[in-house]
């Protein structure tokens, strides 16, 4: 499911500053997942769902901690928020779709969505419209490693990495091993 | 990935083999929207298509419709019989007038070849082939790949034979060109009045005797014996036909174990194929509808999803290709 993306990253990671370095990503995710469970009662009824691409990522990191911690095996899928944007007609041209996959019918489970990047809250929309067509969760939280504000609607994450106030313009570059070359950072390059 | 560039889906000889790959890709995501609960997704809210087959079909048709649905699009059927071109109205005046009604993607099937180009030439709307006359049918060789690729996990390199009418056939051509763009290599077995060796130009090797390529098929697609042609006397009978090209148990009896047996529908019992071999485990076809279905959400989807076509100046590209990193 994570296919390694082709190395333009040095290019692209050229003049930017690193916010999270390894280490900080790895103590950010483990915080995160001690809240995850201190926030719901049971680990068993917990979904993890990853938005692609490094929402998987990240997604898989986080049930990898929780098993360490709880000695549970939460269920763990990835869901397309492609097919549900609300900015498909305004694209050139038609963004890539994948197929999701949940471990189950997520009717009556709490299903945490995660994300790398917390920007305009659009892509959480979107995975919220599209978790609707698989079930009726009993609850949906959201986790992502970054916000970086500038939100358009009304939802905000539950679980934050880090809160990273940024200018429009700025770009936030997430990289993760098993998805990039050259490791785990968080960068901020001004456009 | 390469972006999408075309309004409409008219031929298969004209894309390339990324093209043809980045449908099936496409596919697969749609495929899993109808194992959901709710097989619904807002990809074309809003979108307007039209089904105008002006030769007639139910099968094509209701599967374009549910793949509309699917994606939220609103759908209108017409037919040939109840449109205005029984009243001399000609072809592109019936498609401006659809466009006047804001159709958004006409699915055209026509007995002219290229009657799907003219009108995509003319209009905004986006134009999806449903069959013009013996030329093509594209979406039929697209699901058909699909079906072979969801199985055996490649295309290229597998042996793919396909038997009977090849001439009037517009399954046969659509399906000779994906299956020679992937890397397959493609036998066509038939009569010599269905299949002329001059298909040989297409890089597929022809047969005569249907027993002597069976048993090296991965797939073998059985073309309908179209009723139709028997007036005009190209072999002399179903049965002179199910004697020499059907494949009946014995026949089958020569094939690979995991060879898939394909038929685009409506199957004719007892002709083509024999009845129980058609509902045996090797067939794939009802595999093939729901394919069929998922294919043409990835067309309709991949042409009149975005703004479609040859307009833009590539900044949205970076952002899609950058994920996340500028917007959303």
């Amino acid at each position: 499911m994570n296919k390694q993306l082709p190395d333009n990253n040095s290019r692209e990671t050229e003049g930017s500053v690193v916010i999270l370095d390894h280490e900080a990503i790895r103590k950010a995710l483990r915080r995160m997942a001690h809240e995850i469970l201190e926030r719901n009662e049971s680990a068993a009824s917990l979904m993890l769902v990853g938005i692609p691409t490094r929402g998987v990522e990240i997604a898989r990191r986080l049930a990898e901690m929780i098993r360490e911690i709880e000695g549970v095996d939460v269920g763990l899928g990835t869901i397309d928020v492609s097919m549900h944007r609300d900015d498909l007609a305004l694209r050139k041209m038609p963004p890539s779709v994948r197929a999701s996959h949940l471990p189950g019918d997520p009717t009556g489970k709490v299903v945490v969505l995660i994300d790398d990047v917390f920007f305009t809250g659009r892509t959480a929309r979107a995975a919220l419209d599209a978790l609707h067509s698989f079930g009726r969760p009993s609850r949906v939280q959201l986790a992502v490693l970054v916000d970086r504000g500038h939100r358009e609607l009304p939802i905000r994450p539950d679980y934050v990495g880090k809160n990273l106030p940024t200018a429009r313009t700025e770009r936030v570059m997430v990289r993760l091993n098993n998805v990039d070359p050259n490791g785990d950072s968080v960068r901020i390059k001004k456009s | 990935m390469s972006g999408w560039r075309r309004k409409d889906l008219l031929d298969i000889r004209s894309l390339d083999a990324a093209e043809i790959t980045r449908i099936l890709d496409t596919a697969e995501a749609f495929k899993q929207v109808g194992t959901r609960d709710v097989k619904k997704v807002p990809a074309l809210r809003g979108r307007t298509m039209v089904n105008f087959f002006v030769e007639p079909s139910t099968r094509t048709r209701t599967s374009f419709e549910l793949a509309a649905l699917r994606l939220s699009a609103d759908v209108v059927n017409i037919a040939a019989t109840s449109s205005s071109l029984t009243k001399g109205e000609t072809l592109k005046d019936t498609a401006r007038n659809l466009e006047a009604l804001h159709a958004d993607i006409i699915v055209l099937r026509h007995s002219a070849a290229g009657a799907s180009k003219f009108l995509a030439e003319r209009l905004a709307a986006s134009v999806i082939n449903a069959g013009d006359g013996a030329h093509e049918h594209p979406t039929q060789a697209l699901l058909d790949t699909f079906t072979i690729r969801d199985r055996f996990k490649r295309v290229a390199g597998l042996h793919v034979v396909i038997v009977g009418d090849i001439l009037f056939s517009r399954v046969a051509r659509s399906n000779i060109w994906a299956l020679t763009k992937l890397g397959a290599k493609v036998t066509l077995v038939g009569p010599s009045t269905l299949v002329p060796r001059a298909f040989e130009e297409f890089g597929v090797r022809v047969e005569r005797r249907i027993e002597d390529v069976l048993p090296e098929a991965d797939v073998v697609n059985l073309l309908r014996i179209q009723h139709e042609r028997q007036k005009l006397e190209y072999f002399p009978g179903l049965g002179e036909y199910t004697n020499l090209f059907g494949l009946t148990k014995k026949r089958a009896a020569l094939l690979k174990e995991d060879c898939l047996i394909m038929h685009p529908g409506p199957i004719n019992r007892g002709v083509e194929i024999d009845s129980d071999l058609a509902d045996s485990g090797r067939s794939v076809i009802l595999d093939q509808v729901t394919n069929g279905l998922a294919v043409r959400m990835a067309v309709l989807y991949l042409c009149a999803g975005a703004q479609g076509g040859t307009k833009g100046d590539g900044s949205q590209d970076q952002v899609i290709a950058a994920g996340k990193e500028a917007t959303v």
